[in-house]
């Protein structure tokens, strides 16, 4: 073989309390994926920044070629040609999307900035990426997953040698990820090396050359094309055997209660005529494809956005619910998918944003905050959902992105309604992790509480809900029973379109 | 323009969702940014000119663009300060440290004007190198870097003055920097804000370096993870800031044909309160000069009607402060992202 385009040996890195990565390697040809894996906090992201100059390294060697390098910062890795897109958004909201892409690198026409040509040159890249987006829009306008496409036409247009993925997927729509495989092709072909991040064992299926395992911030093994194999790598991931747990049964379960009964729920954008009921103990699933209106579903349930029609109904008693705080007072709790924006506060500790929702029982008399029943609270809910973090008291902004998930979860669970809606809860999170707070939201629902989950994975949502709501366009287009359905007639329902509504099972 | 075409099992409302949103949250911010505070400068001057008639005249019209004149040099610069989510507080106290050493160098040294003014300049642009290093590489937040700076300020310029203004009256020519005519009946000090607003302009929207002034206000990490060096940045913006602020000192001297180190307390929150009254974010990522023009003018009619109403000082205050309040609110407004 000839020299490896990037090989990396022998890196460690440390920080405060964690021993992030430890003699860590790989090596990366041109022209191939090679998918990089490991649980949440096994170090993924951290082995990247450290290619793209954002944290050094403690030991280790970099060759790009076969020769050694240093990359000192960002820039110097974008002269060696590696660009990265990051797990978390870094884009400039108050900025255009042009001006976003070439920031660092405006076009001039002497000392003035020359506008339109950065717009020209921006839009055709768009346009060559088969990105639709106009390059004049302001980035803060975009929704998530356009500006997750942003961040990746950044990333390209580097015409870098290496292009390092960290988790592009997680906020893209279905024909969006098709897009981007597509470019992945493309470079592929290209002769340009990438390195891929994921947690989807779908995309690792399609995509990858080579897998590499890490876990526990150790470099485990890497698998080549032929032996690639969803539970062997799973394996080498978690550390053990893992069993997959069985489907539930809506028949076993079912109890009569209906704790929440939803009837003709319309939006002004997009819903008409949401109708479904929720029984106490149950976990009931939401499946459709994105932009289907299950998170607008849940949004006019709990008052976030206004409703056109429709009636709520909680323990059989018709409830008001006009903003997010009546919603809690019902005994509904909304877990969003959008952990940044709406979930955590990053500058705080784990106990803090545990505690946050739910600080009445964690007040003692005059108001004071029972600080030691919280870190008791948010320690036990790092032991269950097995959160990754030296303490509790760790600030959120240093937790891996899966482990920043695993806190938005426990912050909810600790706030104890009686009714649960999850949006996306396992996006980001490690397979191992995955079956975790499956079992845990089964205990849940059977100590009573009632769950909806919201899930863009088929498999997740067959693995946990009793029954099965499926949208498409704004309308419930089927209901089925766990024991009823399969991959695909749930796909069925959710390419339904307007024109047969009421599908057969 | 983008065609966004999509197969019907994708989210054609959602996407009409959010475009339609982005557009109308796009429409909201720039009419409130550029619309408020033009329009509030307008009601203004026309409730002024029908509650007195001494009100709308030149003499009382260049009045008022002359009091602005220091204020608004100050606020055009400060506005890049703010405009990358920072604050600086030294810019009053900075100004008189500034207009001290213009008189130490062509009054008590006696060596020719232009090295006095220059003097001047370079001193503001030292103490904005010296806020930006605090800044940058020191980490230490704006508000506290910029207060300390502001204290020390102060105080040199009381210890260096000894506490007595110097006067310019044996510098022949100084005054004309401010009180001068080059275009007949306009104050120069006038012209000076309006050049250096027209430099500020260009400065914020068609170079570099405003682009990366709002880039690193709008996500400063961001910023740095493209490879800019957001540090070294930072230290330019806050000494550009100081060379307005060097300025000011000049013209504030050449007005008032003295340096008066006791002045200059209360002088940066007036400059702050019109950069924010014009539209500048206080959370940084956007900046308006036009609206800090606007915004300092808004400030000195306002104060010039009151007092040619014969309102006390005291209400003065009262009134200013309301303004800002409301300025601070429709700021708050318009960060209420659609999304
Ligand atoms: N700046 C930092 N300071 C302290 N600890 C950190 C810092 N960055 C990362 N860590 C820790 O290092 C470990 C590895 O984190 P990393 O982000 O690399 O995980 P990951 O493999 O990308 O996980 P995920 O799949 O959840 O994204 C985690 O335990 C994390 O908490
Ligand atoms: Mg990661």
């Amino acid at each position: 073989m000839t020299a490896a385009l990037l090989e990396v040996e022998g890196i460690s890195k440390s920080f405060p309390g964690v021993r992030a990565l430890h003699e860590v390697q790989f090596s990366l040809h041109s022209g191939e994926v090679l998918v990089l894996v490991g649980e949440n906090g096994a170090g993924k992201s951290t082995l990247m920044k450290i290619l793209s100059g954002i944290y050094q390294r403690d030991t280790g060697s970099i060759r790009v070629d076969g020769q050694e390098v240093e990359i000192p910062g960002p820039a110097a890795a974008q002269a060696l040609g590696i660009s990265i897109i990051h797990q978390e958004m870094n884009l400039m909201p108050d900025l255009s999307v042009a001006q976003n892409i070439y920031i660092g690198r405006e076009p001039r026409k002497g000392p003035f900035l020359d506008e339109r040509g950065l717009n020209r040159k921006a839009q055709q890249l768009l346009d060559d990426l088969g990105i639709k987006l106009d390059a004049k829009q302001r980035v803060g306008d975009l929704t998530v997953a356009k500006q997750q496409m942003v961040e990746i036409a950044k990333a390209l247009s580097f015409d870098a040698r290496v292009l390092i993925m960290d988790e592009p997927t997680s906020a893209l729509t279905d024909t969006e990820v098709e897009t981007l495989i597509g470019l992945i092709e493309s470079l592929k072909a290209k002769g340009t090396g990438i390195v891929y991040i994921s947690h989807r064992m779908e995309e690792l299926k399609r995509l990858a050359d080579r897998v590499t395992v890490l876990r526990d911030g150790e470099y485990i093994g890497t698998l080549e094309r032929d032996e690639i194999d969803v539970p062997t790598i799973i394996e080498m991931m978690v550390g053990r055997h893992l069993d997959e747990g069985a489907r539930p049964k809506a028949s076993e379960h079912l109890r009569d209660e209906v704790v929440l009964r939803v009837t003709g729920l319309s939006t002004r954008q997009l819903l008409r005529d949401v109708s479904f009921e929720l029984h106490r103990g149950e976990i009931l699933g939401f499946a459709g494809l994105m932009g289907a209106g299950r998170t607008e579903t849940a949004r006019a349930i709990i008052g976030a956005d206004p409703r056109s029609a429709g009636t709520i109904e909680v323990n059989g008693k018709q409830v008001s619910i006009k903003q997010p705080a009546d919603a809690v007072r019902h005994g509904i709790g909304y877990l969003s998918e959008d952990r940044k924006r709406l979930g955590l506060m990053l500058e705080q500790s784990v106990t803090f944003n545990t505690a946050l929702a739910s600080m009445g029982t964690f007040t003692g008399p005059l108001g004071v905050v029972q600080q030691g029943k919280a870190r008791t609270t948010a320690e036990r809910y790092v032991k269950d959902l097995r959160t990754r973090t030296p303490s509790t008291e760790q600030v959120v902004k240093l937790l891996s992105g899966g482990n920043q998930q695993k806190v938005v979860i426990a912050k909810w669970l600790a706030r104890d309604c009686d009714i649960l809606i999850f949006d996306e809860p396992t996006r980001g999170i490690d397979v191992g992790a995955k079956e975790e707070i499956y079992r845990l939201l089964q205990k849940l629902a059977a100590e009573g509480k009632s769950i909806i989950v919201i899930s863009s994975e088929l498999p997740e949502v067959l693995r946990l809900a009793h029954r099965i709501v499926v949208m498409a366009n704004g309308r419930v287009t089927g209901t089925l029973a766990n024991e009823d359905a399969s991959q695909a007639k749930i796909m069925e329902f959710a390419t339904h379109l307007v024109a047969d509504e009421q599908g057969a099972a | 323009m983008s065609q966004t075409t999509q197969s019907p099992a994708d989210a054609p409302s959602d996407e009409a969702v959010a475009k339609e949103r982005g557009a109308r949250a796009a429409l909201w911010r720039k009419g409130l940014q550029q619309g408020l505070a033009f329009g509030t400068l307008v009601v203004l001057l026309l409730f002024f000119s029908i509650a007195s008639n001494n009100f709308f005249t030149w003499s009382n019209i260049s009045g008022i663009l002359l009091a602005t004149a220091v204020i608004g040099i100050l606020a055009l610069g400060t506005t890049f300060v703010i405009t990358t989510g920072g604050i600086d507080l030294s810019i009053g106290t900075g100004m008189t440290l500034a207009a001290v050493m213009t008189g130490i160098v062509a009054v008590n040294l006696g060596l020719p004007l232009i090295f006095g003014v220059l003097a001047g300049i370079a001193t503001g642009a030292l103490m904005g190198l010296i806020n930006g290093i605090n800044v940058a590489y020191l980490k230490l937040p704006p508000f506290i870097a910029t207060l300390a700076m502001m204290m020390v300020a102060q105080g040199l310029a009381l210890v260096i003055s000894g506490v007595r203004p110097i006067y310019f009256s044996g510098v022949p020519g100084f005054k004309d920097i401010a009180l001068g005519t080059l275009i007949p009946s306009l104050p120069n000090a006038v012209l000076i804000m309006f050049i250096l607003a027209a430099v500020a302009y260009f400065l914020l929207s068609k170079t570099v370096f405003g682009r990366y002034t709002v880039a690193i206000g709008s996500n400063e990490e961001a910023t740095r993870l493209s490879g800019v060096n957001t540090n070294r940045w930072l230290v330019t913006i806050y000494t550009v800031a100081g060379v307005f602020t060097g300025i000011a000192g000049v013209v504030l001297a050449a007005r008032l044909d003295s340096a008066q180190p006791q002045l200059g307390v209360g002088y940066e929150l007036q400059a702050i309160a019109a950069v924010i009254i014009g539209g500048t974010s206080l959370l940084g990522g956007r900046g308006s000069i036009v609206g800090t023009l606007i915004g300092a003018l808004i400030m000195s009619v306002l104060i010039n009607g009151l007092r040619i109403m014969s309102i006390q000082t005291e209400w003065q205050n009262v009134v200013v402060g309301v303004v800002i309040a409301i300025a601070v609110f429709a700021d708050s407004l318009r960060n209420r992202r659609g999304l």
